[in-house]
């Protein structure tokens, strides 16, 4: 089988990021590879090895993109493809990643593709299925479940907490979401050996791109963090009261009701 | 000069810092409190590769180098001192001395089952009267036909009760000026008159097993000889001068830990209206640790380079332990200052991280003997 997975560099939720002059400030950020998409590295190695076959870890970006490529090398996947982008895109969107991906597809024998269910930086989940859609195979987002047999594929979605079950085919590609499965980590050995395993570096020139064809076709006005959260209130007295006194509060100074 | 880490360090250390983080640390206060080794998280440590990480592949190593390995131990520390201590010891003085001096046929029978995380190893150089001054040495090995008959008593043994393989120094005759010759031997633990105990109640390091052995003619094949028979004591200085570097990255975790727990806390806890972080006496306790960490760090690392290059590094593990474990304890007393009250409580982490750091300034070379080293260096 030939298996690829979309992989994105993204920084770390968990730690601090700060906004300077509209831009996240990358230099304090701390940079993983998207934990959505470790599930879907994670349930490709799976597949893999019950199946056959082999696994491209695909991202776009830049040198610093390496890292987490070789991490999915490390965890256990065959090949890893750098689409950089550095040098001759400023600006990209959902729209852009999909046009330049449907170009590296182009020709490709491919059996599966995983995604991510989302990003954490842009949370948008169009990527997956725009580039479904541009190749024409069909797609299922946000799956908690993947069983192959020949062609044959059988799905557990997760639908806002209940399970839709999907029967469908190869080719084909799925968005992954937690719950899958559980992603290992890179073992010593694995680490050591990923160095030794295929890394190809790619322009757009080679995929035959303008800048023209991948334009973005959306606009970032702004960046800013959410508004500090203010201390929170304790309520006394009465429990009647305090009932009063909260349904007040929220018409009146939450402005929610 | 290249102060950045290469591709494959940094893996290890985002590797190790998660696993730590989502494995080890959850338990780490229980790991304390009840002085349990905590054998299921060194088996998956043994499984994703720790155990062998500075060993090569034909041995069951990774194949990884010093540094990465000091890196694994510090970010391990860093949650988990005591995990530390016992990973430290079982890489650097139950598997390193085979790995340095072990013939093939020893490398293949004794280090692959340590380096592949599958047995733990153990290092029996102290006895009860025989600490800094190892010429002391009172337990012997006889030649007896083909075997070595092995009796005398060691204690403060990390990992034995938990270990398969023994590394044991004893006395083996005397050299042309008259001194005790020291040689080392592989005794598996379940060779008859091997009887160890661990009825040790600890300060710190309580989830890090330490144990007494006694060896009561005790016969191993002449074979499970380590490296030569006149040179023991050289060897287990080797030995030492590896370690140390360990013991310095565990103290360099254990003084991180202390200055996040710090920083953290200062910045939450209101007194006199404000924050305590910004009173400038807390501030200066915080740079002082942050200054001390950064340099320590520095200094563990040169050393771990200086070994993965060849050159000697005697000296500089010496520094690196030293300072690193000196720093450990500062920060960690620091950070159950910062902490006031609830320092003192158990709940709060920082009370482990001090009572955790004292056996630094111990084990492997207690600070006065770090000192001596560096002197003899210096040409004392
Ligand atoms: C938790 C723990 C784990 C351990 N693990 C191991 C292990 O795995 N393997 C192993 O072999 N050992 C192990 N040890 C033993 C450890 O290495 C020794 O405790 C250490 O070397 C000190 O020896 P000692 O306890 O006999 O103290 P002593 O040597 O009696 O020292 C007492 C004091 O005298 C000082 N002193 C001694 N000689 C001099 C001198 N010449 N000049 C100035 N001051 C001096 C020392 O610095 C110290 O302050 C462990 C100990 C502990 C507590
Ligand atoms: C075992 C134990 C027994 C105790 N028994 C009693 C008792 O019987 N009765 C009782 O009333 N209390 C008791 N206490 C409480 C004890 O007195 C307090 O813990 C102590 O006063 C410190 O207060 P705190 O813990 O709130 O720390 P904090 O006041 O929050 O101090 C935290 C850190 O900030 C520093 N700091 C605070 N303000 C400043 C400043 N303006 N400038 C510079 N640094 C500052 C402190 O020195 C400390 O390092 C006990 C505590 C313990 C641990």
């Amino acid at each position: 089988m030939k298996i690829y997975v979309l992989l994105k560099r993204t920084f770390d939720t968990e730690e601090k990021i700060s906004v300077v002059n509209g831009q996240i400030d990358e230099d304090s950020a701390e940079f993983i590879i998207n934990p959505y998409d470790e599930y879907a590295v994670e349930e490709a190695i799976q597949q893999r090895d019950a199946h056959g076959g082999e696994v491209t870890v695909v991202t776009i970006g830049n040198e610093d993109s390496e890292k987490q490529l070789r991490t999915a090398l490390a965890i256990g996947a065959d090949k890893a493809v750098l689409i950089n982008t550095e040098e001759d895109l400023d600006d990209g969107d959902q729209f852009t990643t999909a046009k330049i991906l449907e170009a590296f597809f182009d020709g490709k024998d491919v059996d599966l593709i995983l995604a991510g269910n989302v990003a954490i930086d842009e949370a948008s989940g169009q990527v997956g299925p725009r580039i479904a859609d541009l190749l024409g195979i069909p797609y299922v987002t946000t799956i908690t479940s993947l069983k192959i047999d020949g062609t044959a594929v059988n799905i557990e979605k997760d639908v806002e907490g209940d399970v839709e079950v999907i029967e469908t085919t190869l080719p084909l590609l799925v968005t992954c979401q937690q719950g899958l499965n559980e992603p290992r980590y890179p073992s010593l050995p694995g680490i050591m050996k990923a160095k030794k395993k295929p890394l190809e570096e790619i322009y757009l020139d080679d995929l035959d791109l303008g800048e023209d064809d991948i334009e973005a076709k959306t606009k970032t006005i702004d960046i800013f963090l959410p508004p500090e959260k203010a201390g929170g209130r304790v309520l006394e007295g009465d429990v009647k009261d305090q009932v009063k006194e909260l349904v007040s509060l929220l018409k009146n100074d939450a402005k929610v009701m | 000069m290249n102060f950045e880490l290469s591709k494959e360090q940094q893996m290890v250390k985002s590797m190790v810092h998660e696993f730590a983080e989502e494995v080890i640390k959850p338990r780490a206060i229980e790991i304390d409190e009840q002085a349990k080794f905590p054998v299921d998280i060194f088996k998956q440590m043994g499984e994703l590769g720790l155990l062998g990480i500075p060993f090569p592949e034909k041995y069951g190593g990774s194949g990884g180098d010093t540094l990465s390995y000091a890196i694994a131990v510090e970010e391990i520390s860093r949650v988990c001192a005591s995990t530390g201590l016992s990973y430290a010891a079982a890489v650097s003085l139950g598997a390193s001395p085979i790995y340095y001096f072990g013939t093939e046929e020893q490398k293949k029978q004794f280090l692959k089952p340590l380096a592949s995380g599958v047995a733990l190893g153990s290092f029996g150089l102290t006895e009860p009267n025989a600490g800094s001054d190892a010429g002391g040495t009172a337990t012997t090995a006889v030649l007896k036909d083909d075997s070595y008959i092995i009796n005398g008593e060691k204690c403060f043994i990390t990992n034995a009760s938990y270990a398969e393989t023994l590394i044991i120094t004893a006395v083996t005759g005397k050299n042309d000026k008259g001194k005790n010759m020291i040689s080392a031997f592989i005794v598996p633990v379940d060779t008859v008159g091997v009887t160890i105990t661990s009825n040790y109640d600890k300060l710190g390091m309580r989830g890090s097993d330490t144990a007494e052995i006694v060896l009561n003619n005790v016969s191993v094949p002449k074979e499970n000889l380590l490296g030569d028979a006149s040179k023991g004591f050289k060897q287990f200085l080797y030995t030492l001068d590896g370690g140390r570097i360990s013991i310095g990255a565990l103290g360099v975790g254990i003084a991180q830990a202390a200055l996040e727990k710090s920083l953290q806390y200062a910045k939450e806890r209101k007194q006199f209206g404000k924050s305590i972080s910004s009173f400038q006496a807390i501030q200066f306790k915080l740079a002082d640790m942050a200054m001390e960490v950064e340099l320590a760090r520095n200094m563990v690392h040169k050393a771990a380079w200086l070994k993965d290059k060849g050159k000697s590094f005697s000296k500089e593990a010496a520094f690196a332990k030293l300072f690193a474990t000196e720093t450990a304890f500062r920060s960690a007393n620091q950070a159950v200052q910062i902490h006031g009250g609830y320092g003192y409580m158990r709940e709060y982490e920082v009370e482990r991280y001090l009572r955790d750091a004292k056996l630094l300034e111990i084990g492997e070379g207690t600070s006065e003997i770090q000192r001596l080293v560096i002197a003899r260096q210096l040409g004392c």
